[in-house]
C-alpha cells in the first residue's frame, strides 16, 4: 500500500512497508547513522537517526520506525515527519557527544581515519570541544584472528559486527559479552573467527575498532589510487576496488553489485594481496641440465618455438588455468587451430563438463539473486560454503526468511544453515526422498566436482530429469545451477576451449604418452607429465617449477580481460598495476609466440583482440549482463535412466585458503589455514 | 585469561533431570528459553562458579554456540565467571539499605574476608556488593548463597561469620524478631485464620451472584 | 486508615501459612469458576470499570491493557507473563505476595489468562528470590493438585498451565521487553516498540505482562466487584496498594493502605513515624528510586496517588516510599541511585550507555565536593539529553533522580562545591 506523508512540511508518497530512514532517502534528506544497516537485521542502538513525529511523545528511531506505523492527525491530517527540528537536532547532537566521551581522540594513528563515519558526524555536529572531564574508558584488544584487527577502546556498540556473524556469515562468534559501559565485542575466548567472510567485518564497523591486520598503517585513504575491477578467487565474480599506491597493491575492498556480491566478499578475495607480490615470477627461464636459467626473452621465445617446431602439431597441448581471462584463451585457440590441433582445455581439472548441450547445462541458471525466489534448494556434491562463500552466504540469506527447503547429497558439511542429508553418493538422488512436490522454484545446485566424475554424464542426464519432473526446468525458471570454482571455466566453454573429442580431456591431454609439449597458462593445478612444458603464468608454483621454458606473465591485477562468472555474466577485470619486472601481458606473449612461430595473429592492440572475440562471440558484447541460455539445447541430453552408484561424491578443495597459485604465495593465507587447522585458536 | 582446567564438565544424574523438566516449561523448540536456570544448576554443581568448560557444556546441551552461552553468563550478575568461597555474600549496597547501615556492613565484609571479588584463604567466603535485593522494608540486607540475612546490625553480620567459621546455621530472615516485613513494633493487627474466615465471610461479593 | 475487611492481602505478613488449606479459609480460590463463567469480556469489562491501574509503575489501566489483547486466537497462542522481577531499588512487596499469598496470586493468574484467552502463564522471578520461586511453585503445585490450574483448571473447561521462570541479577529485565528476551533465553535486552507485546510479545506471540500485584488483585477486585474497588482511594486512583517503606523511619514496613492516603498519616500509623520526628525528614522518594524525590515541604498534605505525585514533578511509581532524615546526605544518596543506574543499564542503546557513567561520575565527584558549580547546568543538561531519547525507560528513570535533587537541593550541592 502507499501512504502519503509530510516530511518537514512537503507531501511525499512512499510505499508503507518502508521504514522512515529509507523513505528519507528516497526524500533525498541524509540521516546519519551508525547501527543501521540495509544487509543487517535493526537494530536502532546507535540513537543517531532520531526524528520527531509529530503526535509521538519523543523522538523515534528512524531505522526501526515502519511508515505504517504511522497515525493520521486527530482530524485524519497526513501523518508528519520532521527531521530539521531543534528536538532532532538536540537528540542527534546528544547521542554524538555520548559516543564520543568514551571513544579515543586517535584519529592520527587510526587506519579508518579519512573514511571513518564517527569523524565525518563529529564534524557535522560540530563537536570539538569535550565537556567530558572523566578519564576515558580502556578496553583490552581481543584477539579475533589473524584477519582483523582490533582496538576495542574505540568501538561504539553498534553491533553491526555481531549482526553480520550471526546473520550473513552464519557462524555467530561475535558477540558482545558484559553490559552497560562495560559491554566488549570478543569472540569466545578470544579465539579466531572461522568465517570465510569475516573480513566484512572491517567495512562494516564504522569506526576504527575492527580494522585490516595485514593493512595496518599501510597506507592512508587519499593516498591510493582506486581502480574498479572483479574477483577471480571463485567464479562469482565478485566486484572489486583494487587499491594501490605506485606499483604495489594495497588492498582489496568489495564494490556494492546487488546481482552479484551484494557488498560481501570473502576473505579469499580480501586478503590476498600479498601473494600478489612474492614468488613471482619477473624473468623469463630455460631449463638447462636440469636446473632453470634465467634468460632472455629472446632466448626463451626461441626455445619454445623450437619445441614446438620439433613436435608434431597433434602432439601438441594447452591446458588454461582457473585465472586466465577470456581473451588469453581465445588467442591460444586462434593459435592452436593455426597449428593445427584442438589439444586445448579449460578444465585443469579434468572435469568432463561440456558446452555441446548449450550453455544452459554449464551454467548457474537460476542466477544468483534468483536464489532469493528459490523455495526448495538440492545440493549435489558441491561444498558452496567453500566453493563460493558469498553465494552461499545468499542461499543462508533466503534460508532466514523461511520455507526454504534444502536437500544435500554430498560430503556432510557446515553450510551455516540447515539441510537434510540424503546421503553421499549419487544413489541417493533420488525424488521419493525428497520431499519437495510442493516447491515450486527449485534450484538443482550441482557443484563443479560431479563433472570430474567417470559418471558424469549419467548424473546429469539424471539431474535434468529429476529437474524437468519436478517442474524446475520451465519458461521463467530454469533450476539447474552448476556451481563453478574456477573463474575462468565459464568463458572458456563459452569459446569453446575444449576438444572436440570429449575423451581428450585435460587430464588425457597432460598425461598421454601422446602429448609431448604442454602450454599451461596459469595452470597449477594439474599434475602433468609431458615430455617438454612451457610456462606462461605469474607465479613460481607447481606449473613453473617443472617447466622446461618460463614466460612470466600478469596476475589479475595487472591486466584486462574478460570474465563469465558461475551465473554466465560477462564481467571485466581492470589493470591497477603493472606487473613486475620483466614479466609481461599474457595476450602479448601469445602475440609475440605466434609471430616467431610464423603463425601471427595480427592484432595490434587489446581492443582489436576483444572486438575479434566479440565478433565470433556475441555472447562477450554486453558486459554486466546475463545473456539468457536457450534451455532447449537441454533435450540434447540423452536421458539414460542409468543405474546410480555409491561412489561417493568428493570435494575436491580441501583447504579453502589455497587453491591457487597467488594464495600460495600468501603469508596470510598461509596464517588463515593454519588456524583453521589450529581449530581457531592461535594463541592457546 | 580463563584458567583451563582439564575436568570436563557435565550435569549429575539429578541435575540432567531438573534440567529436563525446566526445559519442557517451553513450547517445542523453544528449550533455550532455559538458559539462566540450567546455568544456574550447573553453576551449583560446579561450586558456585562457571568454568570454561561449563560454559562448553551448557552451549553443547542447547546445541548453541560457546559466545551466546558466555554473552548469558557476563550480562547477568549472578553467575560468576571465578570461583567462589564456600560462603558467597552478595551485600546490598543501594540506597535504602545505604540509609539504614549497610556501609559499616561492607567495612565489616572488607576486613573480615578481604576485596571483594576474591575468594578468602581459608576458601569459606567471598564477598560482592551487589544492587537493590528487593528487601528494602527489611534493610540492611545480605544474601549468603541462596538465603537472605535482614535488618542487620554490625554484630549480627559478626556473628553470622562466626558461626559459618565454625560450621554452624545461621538463622536465615530477620534479625529484629520479625517474620517479614510487618512493622518491627507490636501495633500491628494480627489475624487468625478464623478471624480471617469471618472477616472474608461477612464481605459482600456481588462478583459471585450469577 | 484502611478497614479491615477491605484488606485484599490478608497474609502479607506470613502469620499464617501460604499453603493452600489456609488460603482457602482466607478466600481465595472461592467461586473462581463463577467467575470464568461470567465470561471474558464480562471480567475485562469489570478491570476497566475497577479503575485499577497497573502496579509495576507506570500506572497504566490494567482493564484496558487486558483488552488490547486479540479478541480471537489466531495461529499464534497468547501468553500472559508476569513481571516478578521487582528490582526497583526500595520496593519489595512482590516478594511477600509471593511467598505468603502465593495462592491469591496463582487465582489471578489464572484469571487474567483466561480473559485474555491465554493457556499458558509465565512468572518471571528475579534471580535473588530463590525462596520466593520455591514457596510459589509449591503454591502451584498445591493448585495443580487441587484442580484450579491445569486442565480444565477449576472445573471451567479452560485448560490453564502456570510455569516459574527465573532471572539471575538484571533489574532491566523487570521492563516488559527486555523480560521477554530474557525469558526467550536472550540477554535482557528491551526491544524496539513497535510492535507492542499486545501484538508481538513472547516468542512473537500475543503476550501481556503484568505485575504480580496487579494481578494478584484482580480476583478480589472481581468477586467483590469493580464498585467496591472504585469506591476505595481517589478517582483515577482508586483501590488499595501495597506500599513499601524503607530509610528514615522508625518501624520500616511493607502496608496495605487505600490510595491517595496522605503520606504523613501512611508514615505515622504504619512506619512508627520519621525517625526524630516529623519535623526530622528532609526529603522522600514516594515511588522506588526512578522518581524524583520531594523535599519536606512538599511533603506536608501530600497525597499518595498517581496524579498528584505527577503534578508535583515526580511520580507514584511502585509506592516504595523512601524517606531520608535531615541526618542523610542526600547528594550522595542520589549519586548511589546513579550507580544503580549505571550498573543496570543493559549496555545496548548509546545515551544510556554512556550516560549513566557520566552522570554517575559526575554525581560522585559532587559528592566529593571535587566539580565546579557550573557542572551542575551541565549535568542537567545530559540527563536531558539522556532522557527521552533512549530505547527503554531506563535512561529516563536515571535521569529523573538527579532532576528531582538538582531542582530541590540545588543550594545543597552548591554549598558542597563552594565549600
Ligand atoms: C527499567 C525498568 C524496570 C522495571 N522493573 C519492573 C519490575 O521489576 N517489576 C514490574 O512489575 N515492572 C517493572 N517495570 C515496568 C514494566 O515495564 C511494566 O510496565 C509492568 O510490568 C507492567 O505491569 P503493570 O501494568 O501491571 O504495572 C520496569 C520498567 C522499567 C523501564
Ligand atoms: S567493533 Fe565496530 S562494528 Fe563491532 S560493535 Fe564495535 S563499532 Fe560496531
Ligand atoms: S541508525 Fe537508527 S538507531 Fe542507529
Amino acid at each position: 500500500m502507499s501512504k502519503k506523508i509530510l516530511i518537514n512540511g512537503n507531501e511525499f508518497e512512499f510505499e508503507d512497508n518502508l521504514t522512515l530512514i529509507q523513505a528519507l532517502e528516497f526524500a533525498d534528506i541524509e540521516v546519519p547513522r551508525f547501527c543501521y544497516h540495509d544487509k543487517l537485521s535493526i537494530a536502532g542502538n546507535c540513537r543517531m537517526c532520531l526524528v520527531e513525529v509529530k503526535g509521538a511523545p519523543k523522538p523515534v528511531a528512524s531505522c526501526h520506525f515502519s511508515l505504517s506505523d504511522l497515525r493520521p492527525g486527530p482530524n485524519g491530517e497526513l501523518p508528519e515527519v520532521f527531521t530539521n527540528t531543534d528536538s532532532v537536532h538536540h537528540a542527534r547532537k546528544g547521542a554524538m557527544e555520548f559516543l564520543l566521551v568514551n571513544h579515543p581522540l586517535d584519529c592520527p594513528i587510526c587506519d579508518q581515519g579519512g573514511e571513518c563515519d564517527l569523524q565525518d558526524q563529529a564534524l557535522h555536529y560540530g563537536i570539538n570541544k569535550s565537556r567530558y572531564k572523566e578519564n576515558k574508558r580502556a578496553v583490552d584488544n581481543k584477539y579475533i584472528g589473524p584477519l582483523v584487527k582490533t582496538t576495542m577502546t574505540r568501538c561504539i556498540h553498534c553491533t553491526r559486527c555481531v549482526r553480520f556473524t550471526s546473520e550473513v556469515a552464519g557462524t555467530g562468534e561475535l558477540g558482545a559479552i558484559h553490559r552497560g559501559e562495560n559491554m566488549e565485542i570478543t569472540t569466545y575466548l578470544e579465539k579466531g573467527m572461522s568465517s570465510e567472510l569475516q573480513g566484512n567485518v572491517i567495512d562494516l564497523c564504522p569506526v576504527g575498532a575492527l580494522t585490516s591486520k595485514p593493512y595496518e598503517f599501510q597506507a592512508r585513504p587519499w593516498e591510493l589510487t582506486k581502480t574498479e575491477s572483479i574477483d577471480v578467487m571463485d567464479a562469482l565474480g565478485s566486484n572489486i576496488r583494487i587499491d594501490s599506491k605506485g606499483s604495489e597493491v594495497m588492498r582489496i575492498m568489495p564494490r556494492f553489485n546487488e546481482d552479484v556480491n551484494e557488498e560481501w566478499i570473502s576473505d579469499k578475495t580480501r586478503f590476498i594481496w600479498d601473494g600478489l607480490k612474492s614468488q613471482r615470477i619477473d624473468e623469463p627461464y630455460i631449463r638447462k641440465d636440469g636446473k632453470l636459467v634465467k634468460a632472455t626473452w629472446d632466448e626463451a621465445l626461441n626455445k619454445v618455438v623450437e619445441l614446438v617446431k620439433n613436435t608434431k602439431p597433434s602432439k601438441i597441448g594447452a591446458i588454461a588455468g582457473d585465472m586466465t581471462t577470456a581473451e588469453e584463451m581465445y588467442l591460444m585457440k586462434l593459435l592452436f587451430d593455426k597449428l593445427g590441433t584442438d589439444l586445448y582445455d579449460c578444465r585443469q581439472d579434468g572435469s568432463y563438463i561440456t558446452n555441446k548441450f548449450g550453455r544452459a547445462s554449464y551454467i548457474f541458471n537460476p542466477s544468483i539473486s534468483g536464489i532469493e525466489e528459490a523455495d526448495g534448494l538440492v545440493i549435489i556434491g558441491s561444498n558452496p560454503r567453500i566453493e563460493c562463500p558469498v553465494l552461499n552466504a545468499r542461499i543462508r540469506k533466503r534460508w532466514l526468511t523461511g520455507n526454504l527447503k534444502i536437500f544435500n547429497i554430498g560430503q556432510e558439511n557446515d553450510l551455516t544453515y540447515e539441510y537434510i542429508h540424503l546421503g553421499k553418493s549419487p544413489e541417493q538422488i533420488n525424488l521419493k526422498s525428497m520431499d519437495i512436490n510442493n516447491c515450486k522454484n527449485i534450484i538443482w545446485l550441482i557443484g563443479d566436482d560431479v563433472f570430474t566424475r567417470d559418471d558424469s554424464n549419467d548424473l546429469l542426464s539424471h539431474i535434468v530429469e529429476s529437474a524437468k519432473k519436478t517442474n524446475s526446468i520451465r519458461d521463467d525458471w530454469n533450476g539447474l545451477a552448476i556451481l563453478h570454482k574456477s573463474a575462468s571455466r565459464v568463458a572458456g566453454l563459452d569459446l569453446g576451449f575444449l576438444p572436440e573429442d570429449s575423451k581428450k580431456n585435460a587430464k588425457y591431454i597432460a598425461n598421454s604418452k601422446n602429448v609431448d609439449l604442454l602450454f599451461l597458462m596459469d595452470a597449477d593445478e594439474i599434475d602433468a607429465d609431458n615430455k617438454y612444458k612451457v610456462y606462461i603464468g605469474s607465479h613460481g608454483d607447481k606449473g613453473a617449477t617443472s617447466a622446461d621454458v618460463i614466460l612470466p606473465g600478469a596476475c589479475y591485477t595487472e591486466k584486462n580481460g574478460f570474465f563469465m562468472n558461475t551465473e554466465g555474466r560477462l564481467q571485466q577485470i581492470n589493470r591497477a598495476v603493472f606487473p613486475p619486472g620483466d614479466a609481461k601481458d599474457n595476450w602479448k606473449i601469445i602475440i609475440e609466440l605466434s609471430k616467431r612461430l610464423k603463425k601471427s595473429l595480427n592484432f595490434v592492440s587489446f581492443d582489436d583482440v576483444r572486438k575479434d572475440l566479440q565478433k565470433k562471440f556475441p555472447i562477450f558484447e554486453d558486459v554486466g549482463v546475463i545473456q539468457a541460455a536457450d534451455q532447449s539445447q537441454l533435450s540434447k541430453i540423452e536421458i539414460k535412466y542409468p543405474k546410480l552408484n555409491d561412489v561417493e561424491f568428493e570435494n575436491s578443495i580441501k583447504d579453502f585458503y589455497l587453491t591457487n597459485p597467488i594464495t600460495r604465495a600468501s603469508k596470510i593465507m598461509a596464517e588463515c589455514s593454519m588456524q583453521k587447522k589450529n581449530n581457531g585458536n592461535i594463541n592457546g | 585469561m580463563v584458567e583451563l582446567n582439564d575436568k570436563n564438565f557435565s550435569f549429575t544424574k539429578e541435575n540432567l533431570k531438573i534440567a529436563e523438566i525446566e526445559i519442557k516449561k517451553y513450547p517445542e523448540g523453544r528449550g533455550g528459553s532455559a538458559i539462566i536456570s540450567l546455568l544456574w544448576i550447573a553453576q551449583k554443581q560446579n561450586e558456585g562458579w562457571l568454568s570454561p568448560e561449563v560454559i562448553d557444556y551448557i552451549a553443547k546441551y542447547l546445541g548453541t554456540s560457546q559466545i551466546r552461552v558466555m554473552e548469558i553468563a557476563t550480562f547477568y550478575t549472578m553467575f560468576n565467571l571465578k570461583p567462589v568461597g564456600k560462603y558467597h555474600f552478595q551485600m546490598c549496597g543501594t540506597t535504602p539499605c545505604m540509609l539504614s547501615g549497610s556501609n559499616e556492613l561492607k567495612k565489616i565484609l572488607q576486613n573480615e574476608i578481604g576485596e571483594q571479588n576474591t575468594v578468602s584463604t581459608d576458601r569459606l567466603f567471598s564477598w560482592v556488593e551487589v544492587e537493590c535485593l528487593g528487601a528494602c522494608c527489611n534493610a540492611p540486607v545480605v544474601q549468603i548463597n541462596d538465603d537472605y540475612y535482614e535488618d542487620l546490625e554490625p554484630t549480627d553480620l559478626i556473628n553470622i561469620l562466626k558461626d559459618l567459621r565454625n560450621n554452624k546455621t545461621p538463622k536465615i530472615g530477620s534479625y529484629k524478631k520479625r517474620v517479614s516485613s510487618e512493622p518491627v513494633d507490636n501495633n500491628i493487627q494480627t489475624q487468625t485464620d478464623k478471624e480471617i474466615e469471618d472477616i472474608v465471610k461477612r464481605r459482600n461479593k456481588p462478583g459471585l451472584s450469577v | 486508615m484502611l478497614k479491615l475487611e477491605n484488606r485484599i492481602f490478608t497474609n502479607i505478613y506470613g502469620h499464617n501459612s501460604p499453603d493452600l488449606k489456609s488460603a482457602l479459609k482466607r478466600g481465595n480460590w472461592d467461586s473462581t469458576k463463577i467467575l470464568m463463567d461470567k465470561g471474558k469480556d464480562w471480567i475485562i469489562e469489570e478491570m476497566k470499570a475497577s479503575g485499577l491501574r497497573g502496579r509495576g509503575g507506570a500506572g497504566f489501566p490494567t482493564g484496558l491493557k487486558w483488552s488490547f489483547m486479540p479478541k480471537e486466537v489466531g495461529e499464534r497462542p497468547h501468553y500472559l507473563v508476569v513481571n516478578a522481577d521487582e528490582s526497583e531499588p526500595g520496593t519489595c512487596k512482590d516478594r511477600e505476595i509471593l511467598r505468603h499469598e502465593p495462592h491469591q496470586f496463582i487465582e489471578g493468574c489464572l484469571l487474567a489468562s483466561y480473559a485474555m484467552s491465554a493457556h499458558a502463564c509465565y512468572v518471571y522471578v528475579r534471580g535473588e528470590y530463590v525462596f520466593e520461586r520455591v514457596a510459589l511453585q509449591k503454591a502451584i503445585d498445591e493448585a495443580y493438585e487441587a484442580g484450579f490450574v491445569g486442565k480444565n483448571a477449576c472445573k471451567s473447561g479452560w485448560d490453564f498451565d502456570i510455569y516459574v521462570h527465573h532471572g539471575a541479577g538484571a533489574y532491566i529485565c523487570g521492563e516488559e521487553t527486555a523480560l521477554l528476551e530474557s525469558l526467550e533465553g536472550k540477554k535482557g535486552m528491551p526491544r524496539l516498540k513497535p510492535p507492542f507485546p499486545a501484538n508481538c510479545g513472547l516468542y512473537g506471540c500475543p503476550t501481556t505482562v503484568n505485575n504480580v500485584e496487579s494481578i494478584s488483585v484482580a480476583p478480589e477486585i472481581l468477586r467483590r466487584g469493580a464498585d467496591w474497588f472504585s469506591s476505595l482511594g481517589k478517582p483515577n486512583n482508586t483501590g488499595t496498594k501495597l506500599f513499601c517503606i524503607s530509610g528514615h523511619v522508625n518501624t520500616p514496613c511493607n502496608v496495605e493502605e487505600e490510595m491517595g492516603i496522605s503520606l504523613r498519616e501512611l508514615l505515622e500509623k504504619h512506619a512508627g513515624g520519621v525517625r526524630g520526628g516529623w519535623d526530622n525528614l528532609l526529603a522522600v522518594i514516594p515511588g522506588g528510586s526512578s522518581v524524583p524525590c520531594l523535599p519536606a515541604d512538599q511533603c506536608q498534605n501530600l497525597s499518595m496517588d498517581f496524579d498528584t505525585l505527577k503534578e508535583l514533578k515526580s511520580g507514584l511509581g511502585t509506592a516504595a516510599v523512601i524517606v531520608m532524615d535531615k541526618s542523610t546526605d542526600i547528594v550522595n544518596a542520589i549519586a548511589r541511585l546513579s550507580y544503580f543506574y549505571k550498573h543496570e543499564s543493559c549496555g545496548q542503546c548509546t545515551p544510556c550507555r554512556e550516560g549513566t557513567g557520566w552522570m554517575w561520575r559526575v554525581m560522585d565527584r559532587m559528592v566529593k565536593g571535587d566539580a565546579s558549580i557550573d557542572e551542575i547546568d551541565m549535568l542537567q543538561e545530559v540527563t536531558k539529553q539522556v532522557e527521552g531519547h533512549t530505547i527503554c525507560a531506563l535512561g529516563d528513570a536515571a535521569a529523573w533522580p538527579i532532576q528531582g535533587l538538582i531542582r530541590h537541593f540545588r543550594t545543597e550541592i552548591e554549598n558542597r562545591l563552594t565549600k
